[in-house]
């Protein structure tokens, strides 16, 4: 269950400071910071530049380029369904419907509890067990309505 | 004692494996019987997962699909004997779908506890670097080269050439890096040789190190395989301790070291050039050929980037031979491939079969055909960017050649089946939608076509003006295939364009644009 630590530049500094040695720290950097803090905020843009010597536009381009990193932290777990040509075929379709209205968001959406964030993702390398979806880490396969509600609700608690 | 055999790799894990796992250990213990339990990788039947084998004198008998709840009973019903029941499927080596495939790359998958150095040595593990450092580097380059492997992440570029190439530049920082950014639908291959066997992988990329005189290597890993991402971790850590990696690898006077490094959910780093800015540290775009990976690489340096499949299947090259390899297959398809069966299918799995089987046998066979029980109507092969197939393909044997020919792609084996439910102008829009999505946006038509490809796609479903926007369409795929920087942008076209070739009655097409097209 992600609980996490509230944004000080210190704390940032000392997490960027692990990997400043690393060749291409780039993106160690941007997943240790958004397991501490949730996310990655601005804040952090010019203290990864600084300390990686490029240039905060390059850094913000490439926290922007790739799905994984947040500006906000997501929900207390987060649920993606998978919804790849793999769990078309097998009828993702219904679920991702019966998903939305459960929780009441939409893909990329974070329930007005905070409990639950709904993502959508390409592909979970779970395809012989169509649909998938994975909560935090832990992995679900052949999923219908009744295996998602019990995922949803495992989800909710 | 009884040793049982569970898989912990993540499709076991999906379907209820750590449970399963759980309670085994919970009635053993109640029960009072010395039961050992063996967490393995998968066998890649994972329509039996959990699959439950027990040790016997005749082998490992398997049971499967296991539910937590009926563990009390099949113990009861003398399992840990290896007794028949419903669940058994005999012994699992003997097991027909399993028997007729052959194992190369896969030998040890879902047979040996990913994590045990010594369990992977049991069995093989290290002979083919034990061969590499006896015969030298030169010699090892050439044996890859004689095996007509080919490059498994999609291209199919010949593995031994890459390497010859960087072997030929001048001494200096070489690296190895393994493309495990597996992003296909339809795929898992890697994702399980990652977590079943992950020495395999690390074997090859050492052997890679020696023939070319590369000294450090990295895992490229993409962010949604975290099973794969600790195993490797453990299993690197443990291959360091043993010697095997670090400054006198097996006691050899090379150098090799490595580590895995986390992608961070962009599809398009799948991509070799793209993959290794990433790797640098920046966005993940892709970069202009040439120069080539080969000669100006990571940071630079020269760099072989192969695919997983590729680097695990040169332990078995180098220990079995070059020409051991080259003689399974057919014409340019050297060897075997492991095939991912997946989607709608009832025998879901990885298929490892020498190149030349049928689409059909692999399908209708093999697999089973659907799980939904309703007629196949077509099937995309290779991955987003495969092309989709309608039965009457089916006779297309599984080589790089004959896919090509057919205007489709084996990509990374990946097979993905829908039955008569498929809406073919959907998946057309899909295949625009995800490409837009996922396009790294540095080359217009890639990032531009995507988006007007989705728009088009929505009129045409609409029924707007729909025999002239056909026409843009294809003219739109056109320009995308000749004109993308990499194979996203023009690889895109493929599932596009064979769903409206092969299917055009869902795209509303009357039955006179199919005859023109002919």
């Amino acid at each position: 269950m992600p609980r996490y630590e509230p944004w000080t530049p210190e704390r940032a500094s000392e997490i960027i400071a692990r990997h400043q040695d690393e060749k291409g720290a780039t993106l160690p950097i941007l997943h240790d910071l958004q397991a501490a803090f949730g996310c990655v905020p601005l804040d952090a843009e010019p203290l990864i530049a600084d300390a990686l010597n490029i240039s905060r536009a390059e850094v913000h381009g490439c926290v922007t380029f790739y799905h994984d990193f947040r500006r906000e932290p997501a929900g207390r777990r987060t649920l993606k369904l998978c919804l790849a040509e793999s769990c078309q075929a097998s009828g993702v379709g219904a679920l991702e419907k019966r998903c939305k209205e459960k929780l009441g968001v939409e893909m990329g959406g974070t329930t007005a509890d905070r409990r639950v964030t709904l993502e959508a993702v390409y592909c979970l390398g779970l395809c012989h067990s169509s649909p998938a979806a994975m909560l935090d880490h832990d992995v679900y396969g052949a999923l219908d309505e009744e295996r998602l509600d019990a995922l949803l609700k495992e989800a909710q608690a | 004692m009884t040793r049982i055999y569970i898989s912990r790799d993540s499709g076991a894990l999906c379907v209820g494996a750590e449970s399963v796992a759980e309670k085994f250990r919970k009635e053993a213990k109640d029960r009072g019987l010395d039961v050992e339990i063996v967490r393995t990788g998968s066998r890649g039947m994972y329509w039996l997962e959990p699959l439950v084998e027990v040790e016997t004198p005749q082998g490992r008998v398997g049971y499967g699909p296991v539910k937590a709840s009926k563990v009390g009973n099949l113990i009861e019903a003398g399992m840990l004997e290896g007794k028949p029941h419903k669940k058994c499927i005999g012994v699992v080596d003997d097991y027909p779908w399993f028997k007729n495939q052959t194992r190369l790359t896969f030998a040890r998958c879902g047979i040996v506890d990913p994590r045990s150095l010594e369990d992977y040595r049991a069995h093989k593990g290290y002979e083919g670097l034990k061969k590499a450092l006896a015969v030298g580097p030169e010699a090892t380059v050439e044996e890859v080269l004689a095996s007509g492997l080919r490059g498994r992440g999609g291209a199919g570029f010949p593995t031994g050439i890459k390497w010859r190439t960087v072997a030929q530049t001048p001494p200096q920082q070489k690296y190895i890096v393994c493309n495990a950014d597996e992003g296909d639908s339809g795929t898992f291959a890697d994702r399980m040789i990652m977590e079943g066997d992950p020495f395999v992988l690390i074997e090859g990329m050492t052997i890679a190190g020696m023939a070319v005189g590369a000294t450090y290597g990295y895992i490229y890993l993409r962010s949604e395989y975290p099973h794969a991402f600790e195993t490797l971790k453990i299993a690197i850590e443990e291959a360091r301790k043993a010697g095997f990696l670090g400054d006198n690898v097996a006691g050899s006077k090379y150098a090799f070291d490595m580590e895995v490094r986390l992608g961070a959910g962009a599809y398009v780093c799948g991509e070799e050039t793209s993959l290794l800015d990433s790797l640098e540290g920046k966005r993940g775009e892709v970069r202009a050929k040439p120069p080539l990976p080969a000669h100006v690489g990571l940071f630079g340096q020269p760099t072989i980037i192969n695919n997983v499949l590729s680097l695990a299947t040169v332990p078995i090259i180098m220990s079995d031979g070059g020409e051991f390899y080259r003689d399974f297959g057919m014409g340019k398809s050297r060897g075997t491939m492991p095939i991912q069966l997946a989607g709608n299918i009832k025998h879901g799995g990885l298929y490892e079969t020498a190149f030349g089987i049928t689409l059909g046998a692999l399908v209708d066979d093999i697999g089973g055909g659907t799980y939904s029980g309703r007629p196949v109507r077509a099937v995309q092969v290779g991955g987003p960017l495969g092309a989709y197939f309608p039965r009457e393909l089916f006779d297309t044997p599984f080589d790089y050649e004959a896919f090509t020919a057919a205007d489709g792609l084996i990509g990374h084996g990946g097979i993905v089946v829908f039955d008569d439910t498929v809406d073919m102008a959907k998946m057309a829009r899909f295949a625009m939608e995800f490409c837009a999505i996922e396009s790294c946006g540095k080359c217009t038509p890639c990032r531009i076509g995507s988006a007007r490809g989705m728009e088009l796609m929505d009129k045409i479903m609409a029924g707007e003006e729909r025999e002239a926007n056909l026409v843009v369409l294809e003219d739109l795929c056109d320009t995308m295939k000749w004109g993308s920087l990499c194979a996203l942008g023009g690889f895109t076209p493929y599932p596009v364009m064979s769903a409206l070739h092969h299917f055009p009655e869902d795209f509303g097409a009357g039955k006179k644009r199919l005859e023109a097209a002919e």
